[in-house]
């Protein structure tokens, strides 16, 4: 009988342990966050992306669609190339869109805000009419649809993140102009 | 001089004797838990008192270290106005280092000091010896399962330990200081990575959980065989695991978190 008490606290015991392990990765790590169905990929050019790193969020409208997945340099740009996985659900952002990177809070983590374009498609055509106003026509193409970002496309208008030390370098250059210029009007 | 010299090589050579005997003891061990698997009762039992006899005061200290830490992590953070990162700071610190270490160091305390006695006053009641005469192997059958007994609880006690951890900690600043409750898990979540941190945090308890357990093992069952030899063993456990946990701590951190 005391080995059948004994057996069911180490049962209890194991189980406890593998529900703590259990609860450390889902609620604690990051796991839950791993999407399992592959997205797409979508690259962007940075001249400056301090502070980024692989695994940052990537949001558009504040909701996390995706995540920095590689960071390199492009030796020919000179410029960072930023890699990022767009999960597969978000599948209809305009190719146009744009890309900054961000702070979260004053001394939060980096993070790349998408912003929608407005979508370029060859659904309307433009011609000049004879009083030379512009017309929009349908045109007869039937399956066109709204070109949107899929794998291996690029996201071609970029901010970069600003760097505070850039920024105060600036305010403290302009107050120094500012200053001057005030100064010599009064000689 | 010439004794001073020789009680010095006498310690000596005493030192790589017993190193010597460890590990060939920790080889005997080893080859004997194959055999180990056909008695999972043995394992049962051992798992019992070496870890779940521990769990009380793995569980409370767990609550109170991540009780402390929320408060003290809340007084440092607020004066950045980072407070919501809290979880960050309570999950981080204990999942890496406080999470194993701690753990370890009670649960050589609390069950490494236990096993060194028990398989000290064996010898010293000459159990051991009594089993040997009847053929049966004393390291595979009382030293291997209170060994991997130890290596299979320190991990789960370790992980119950953050576990609870976090929770003290959630209990603190989230119930008692008033921090964002969404925060304090979003900001852990994108902050804590299951493979750099959780991962190496279980790798870590399972080298001390190793450690101890060979220690406590090997002090029990090298102790000279009278009440006040198993007394030194048992204290010699817990200092030389509790010293081998904290510089092994170091070792480990340097080559995870470098």
């Amino acid at each position: 009988m005391t080995t059948r008490i004994a057996e069911i606290w180490v049962g209890l015991f194991v189980a406890g342990g593998i529900a703590a392990l259990f609860m450390l990765a889902m609620k604690v790590s990051n796991l839950s966050t791993y999407s399992s169905d592959s997205g797409y990929d979508v690259t962007a050019y940075f001249e400056d992306i301090s502070g980024l790193k692989v695994r940052s969020p990537v949001t558009m409208s504040g909701v996390r669609i995706g995540r920095v997945k590689a960071i390199s340099f492009d030796k020919q740009r000179l410029s960072a190339l930023v890699t990022m996985e767009i999960e597969g659900e978000y599948d209809t952002l305009p190719d146009d869109s744009s890309a900054s990177i961000y702070t979260a809070g004053l001394l939060g983590e980096k993070y790349i805000g998408l912003e929608p374009g407005a979508g370029s498609n060859d659904c309307e055509e433009f011609s000049l009419d004879d009083s030379g106003e512009i017309k929009i026509e349908e045109t007869k193409n039937t399956d066109c649809k709204p070109s949107t970002l899929h794998q291996g496309s690029e996201i071609k208008l970029t901010q970069d993140s600003l760097v505070l030390e850039k920024l105060i370098g600036q305010f403290i250059s302009k107050f120094l102009d500012d200053d001057k210029n005030k100064k010599e009007p009064a000689k | 001089m010439i004794n001073q010299i020789q009680s010095l090589g006498h310690k000596g050579l005493d030192f790589f004797q017993r190193l010597g005997r460890a590990h060939i003891l920790i080889v005997d061990i080893l080859k004997g838990l194959p055999v180990l698997l056909l008695r999972p009762g043995l394992i049962v039992q051992q798992i019992f008192s070496v870890g779940v006899l521990s769990l009380i005061i793995i569980v409370v200290s767990g609550f109170f270290v991540g009780m402390v830490m929320g408060l003290q992590g809340y007084n440092t953070l607020v004066d950045f106005g980072a407070e919501e990162s809290l979880g960050v700071m309570v999950a981080l610190s204990l999942v890496r280092e406080l999470g194993p270490v701690v753990t370890a160091l009670l649960f050589a305390g609390r069950a490494g000091s236990a096993l060194t006695a028990e398989i000290g006053l064996m010898k010293a009641t000459e159990q051991l010896s009594a089993m040997e005469m009847m053929a049966v192997d004393p390291v595979q059958r009382v030293l291997a399962p209170r060994f991997l007994a130890g290596f299979i609880s320190m991990p789960l006690l370790a992980a119950m330990f953050s576990a609870v951890g976090v929770l003290g900690g959630f209990f603190v600043g989230v119930g008692l200081l008033g921090v964002d409750d969404g925060a304090y898990w979003s900001q852990m979540q994108s902050s804590v990575d299951i493979y750099d941190d959780i991962y190496n945090g279980v790798i870590k308890s399972l080298v001390f959980g190793f450690v101890v357990t060979w220690i406590a093992v090997f002090e029990g069952y090298d102790a000279i065989p009278t009440s006040e030899g198993v007394s030194r063993a048992t204290t010699r456990t817990v200092v030389h695991s509790s010293l081998a946990v904290l510089g092994l701590d170091f070792i480990l951190t340097a080559l995870m978190f470098n």
